[in-house]
């Protein structure tokens, strides 16, 4: 315990965690749910219902259309309205089924529990966990299932548990950790003993050393295998998985590889909970803990939304809006990395950790300059890149010149452009020439 | 900049909204993430840099007297002036609120004698700003520190002046009693030397000297070789660090003021200390070793560093960040091959200072320190470099 973990660079922005003391409160049942069902990487789950068709609460209504795709079930029971599209954080169009609630909230048949789950077959739960359509709960929602299928020629033996919350004003992970330590726990043992692994860490950082503590306390009844909670070092951005997995095992993932190339699987809290109760209860994943937060707001806290509810039910679960505030950025997730969005009618998806407001007097807006060379951009960059000498070749088209400076390992964290006193879009340059030089990669990869 | 609104127009398309939102949601900002900043921007960090520079432009004006203070209010308004003329001329926004116009002026100002006329003032600032920044684009594209591109360009067209330096002021306890009707010490008085009347005598530096001492072979006995005519004891390290009775430019004679400053840029991020402390260390082992092969011949490497420009150079010119490389390592190299060339010409070269001449060589070398000192980023195989493209 007395060791710290930490890695290579990083920031340290205001943590501005205000909804940290605030309990998990369930939100009201609405009368309308648009559920995408594009809420994971991958392809958008094949919709099961039609239009007209009576759902119930948890009833699966999207089946998983390949192996990199996921379930879809319906948060509460009612009619289905429409098959429509509507807006993803991302401002892409996403298909989508809208549920009118009938107000009775009646539960569909559930999963059937595995109570022996200990003994049970690793197969029988990873089925489990596709059947409950779980994808990972940190941001960017990759079906679980896949995760824990071992690819052919790797091994596994490392286990981690992402519980950092290294993004400032986010307090979903830590309020669960807080209020359900039992379940995280037996979810930890589940995810091992499908792996098959002996080290499990869990990862938190130690500005929330009473979720360390209890977690610690708990964790001391579990033998088989024995659960490692670490405190981390309080640096944006741990909760990144190479730099957890680094911070943790000082194991370096390659360059365009997979946590898997070093034997470690990493997990969200968010989705470790989900999986407990999926396996335990027979609960699919059709809700989750999503702080809503921002100083504009009346109140701010840590709801658990059903899948679907949009973004202005949320706001105004929150009390709305302080007498003459205003917001200028309503962003999906926090502040480090989340996404603005232009409208309110963006529904919480399964990996929606938060919703934040931001008022004009807080938006930070500014004219980039040219690059000073000042090279902070540089000391703080975790995948050790040079990010102010890649944005002035992407300024200028060389994408070519980029590729080779290793563009392609960035991990769009945003510290450069955090600390950056010219103001430079650093991470809107990295993701221009990513997405340039996949396209080309793509293009190679498709003329062999 | 347009190119910059170009950039952004082709990295992020806003797509149409699936709907049209309704009226009644309030208009919102989209950006790319990171939605949090640093309070840190370009204007703060050249404030900084400005009043790190006070304490030793404070101590010039306490040790030449207000002869110091016009020097340096000259060049502090013609630097800013020529870069809004010249933002004019080539049809650019004016950014002279960065204030990196002023700490030019301030530094170029430090880099000149407090005899030097309004004019030469005036052409070092022209040459710092139009062809040492401007020309290439303004801040951050110039690959020369502007200061030391006009003060080398001074150095050579007016070698006289550059290298006339007024006997500095000292306390009444450490003076002579016949000290204002000295002769004048070896190097030749100019005319604005001899016409100041707050200054009586014009001095070599003990640089200088040194120089000397290496013909006439005895370098032991520096100290009171160049102590100025109207001090009765012998100049001490001491009295150099302070910068009493040492005479040199501006910002050449109080190391204390230069500490104080580069520590508080050191502090707060600005400055790397690799640079100075690479810098200084190197040159301070090189002239050791030849101190220690021939001490009648060279002088010791604590003379060295506490003597001409050296210290403003390294804490203030060789740090310089749009002129030095990025990464640390790059740093270090940077501060390392200034040290080499400084040595090297003070102990072998013509000049008796080489603090600016090494200072913008290796700036010619910085990109290619940056292509060289690129890290080896997370998760790369140890021996896959960057590739190099024509």
């Amino acid at each position: 315990m007395i060791k710290i973990f930490h890695f290579y660079g990083g920031v340290h922005p205001q943590e501005a965690k205000i909804s940290r003391g605030v309990s998990i409160v369930d939100a009201p049942l609405y009368p309308l749910y648009t559920v995408p069902l594009a809420m994971h990487i991958g392809a958008p789950a094949r919709s099961l219902v039609k239009v007209g068709d009576t759902v119930l609460r948890g009833q699966q209504i999207g089946e998983p259309a390949s192996f990199v795709s996921s379930a879809i079930h319906s948060p509460t029971s009612g009619k289905v309205k429409a098959l429509d599209v509507c807006l993803s954080p991302q401002g892409t169009q996403l298909p989508c089924v809208v549920i009118e609630s009938d107000g009775e909230d009646t539960p569909a048949e559930p999963l059937p529990p595995i109570p022996d789950w200990r003994d049970a077959d690793p197969d029988i739960l990873r089925k489990r966990v596709a059947e409950a359509g779980i994808v990972g709960m940190g941001g960017a929602s990759f079906p679980t299932p896949v995760k824990l299928s071992i690819p052919p020629g790797k091994s596994i033996d490392t286990l981690i548990i992402n519980g950092v919350e290294c993004e400032p004003c986010l307090t979903a992970d830590h309020r669960l950790m807080l209020e359900s330590p039992k379940m995280i726990l037996e979810g930890v043992e589940l995810v091992a003993r499908i792996l098959g692994v002996k080290n499990v860490f869990i990862g938190i950082e130690n500005n929330k050393p009473d979720a360390i503590q209890v977690l610690d306390k708990e964790a001391a009844a579990y033998t088989d295998p024995v659960i490692h909670v670490l405190p981390l070092h309080v640096r944006y951005p741990q909760g990144a998985e190479k730099q957890l997995i680094y911070a943790i095992t000082k194991r370096q993932v390659p360059s365009g590889g997979l946590p898997a190339d070093v034997h470690c699987v990493v997990q969200n809290i968010g989705s470790i909970y989900a999986i407990a109760e999926a396996v335990i209860h027979g609960k699919p994943l059709y809700e989750r803990v999503t702080t809503v937060t921002g100083t504009p707001l009346v109140s701010t806290g840590n709801w658990r939304f059903r899948v679907g509810t949009s973004y202005a039910e949320a706001i105004k679960l929150a009390g709305g809006l302080k007498e003459g505030a205003s917001i200028a950025k309503l962003i999906s997730g926090g502040p480090m990395m989340g996404m603005t969005v232009y409208s309110q009618s963006i529904p919480v998806m399964k990996n929606t950790s938060g919703i934040l407001l931001m008022a004009p007097e807080e938006v930070h807006q500014y004219t980039s300059k040219a690059c000073l060379r000042c090279g902070r951009c540089n000391d703080v960059c975790p995948m050790q890149l040079m990010p102010g000498i890649l944005s002035v070749q992407i300024e200028n088209e060389r994408f070519d010149d980029a590729q080779n400076w290793h563009v392609m390992d960035c991990i769009e964290c945003g510290c450069c452009a955090y600390t950056c006193p010219a103001g430079r879009p650093l991470v809107q340059h990295m993701r221009r020439a990513k997405s340039e030089v996949g396209a080309k990669l793509r293009a190679a990869k498709a003329a062999k | 900049m347009s190119e910059e609104v170009k950039n952004t127009a082709a990295a992020a398309p806003a797509p149409m909204p699936a709907k049209p939102a309704s009226s009644a949601e309030p208009a919102l900002i989209v950006s790319s993430s990171p939605h949090f900043h640093t309070k840190s921007t370009v204007d703060s960090i050249m404030r900084w840099v400005v009043i790190a520079l006070l304490p030793a432009c404070l101590a010039a004006i306490y040790f030449f007297g207000l002869e110091a203070l016009r020097v340096l209010a000259i060049c502090s308004i013609a630097c800013p002036a020529f870069e809004y003329l010249s933002a004019k001329a080539m049809r650019k926004s004016n950014e002279l609120h960065d204030g990196s116009a002023l700490v030019t002026g301030l530094l170029l100002g430090m880099n000149l004698p407090s005899t030097t006329p309004w004019w030469i003032c005036l052409i070092g600032s022209f040459i710092a700003i139009v062809v040492g920044k401007m020309i290439y684009g303004g801040l951050g594209c110039n690959p020369f520190n502007p200061a030391l591109v006009g003060r080398v360009a001074l150095l050579l067209a007016f070698p006289v002046v550059m290298t006339t330096w007024p006997m500095p002021r000292i306390p009444a306890s450490l003076k002579a009693d016949s000290a204002l009707t000295e002769v004048v010490p070896a190097s030749s008085a100019t005319p604005q030397a001899t016409a100041s009347a707050v200054m009586p005598a014009t001095t070599a530096t003990p640089l200088k000297f040194s120089k000397g001492s290496r013909t006439h072979g005895s370098a032991r006995n520096l100290l009171s070789d160049c102590t100025p005519a109207h001090q009765k004891a012998p100049l001490t390290y001491m009295q150099m660090f302070l910068g009493i009775g040492k005479s040199g430019s501006l910002g050449e004679t109080s190391g204390l003021a230069l500490l104080l400053g580069v520590i508080l840029l050191i502090c707060l991020n600005i400055v790397r200390w690799h640079i100075p402390v690479c810098y200084l260390g190197t040159v301070a082992i090189i002239t050791g070793i030849a101190w220690i092969c021939s001490p009648d011949s060279y002088a010791n490497p604590l003379f060295h560093l506490l003597s001409g420009g050296l210290l403003l150079g390294a804490f203030f010119m060789a740090t310089d960040m749009v002129t030095t490389p990025l990464s640390r390592t790059g740093a270090i190299v940077f501060g390392v091959g200034c040290g080499i060339l400084t040595a090297c010409i003070r102990l072998w070269g013509s000049y008796p200072e080489g603090a600016s001449f090494s200072i913008l060589i290796m700036n010619a070398f910085t990109p290619l320190i940056d292509r060289y000192t690129a890290g080896r980023p997370f998760g790369m195989p140890k021996k896959k470099g960057i590739k190099m493209t024509a």
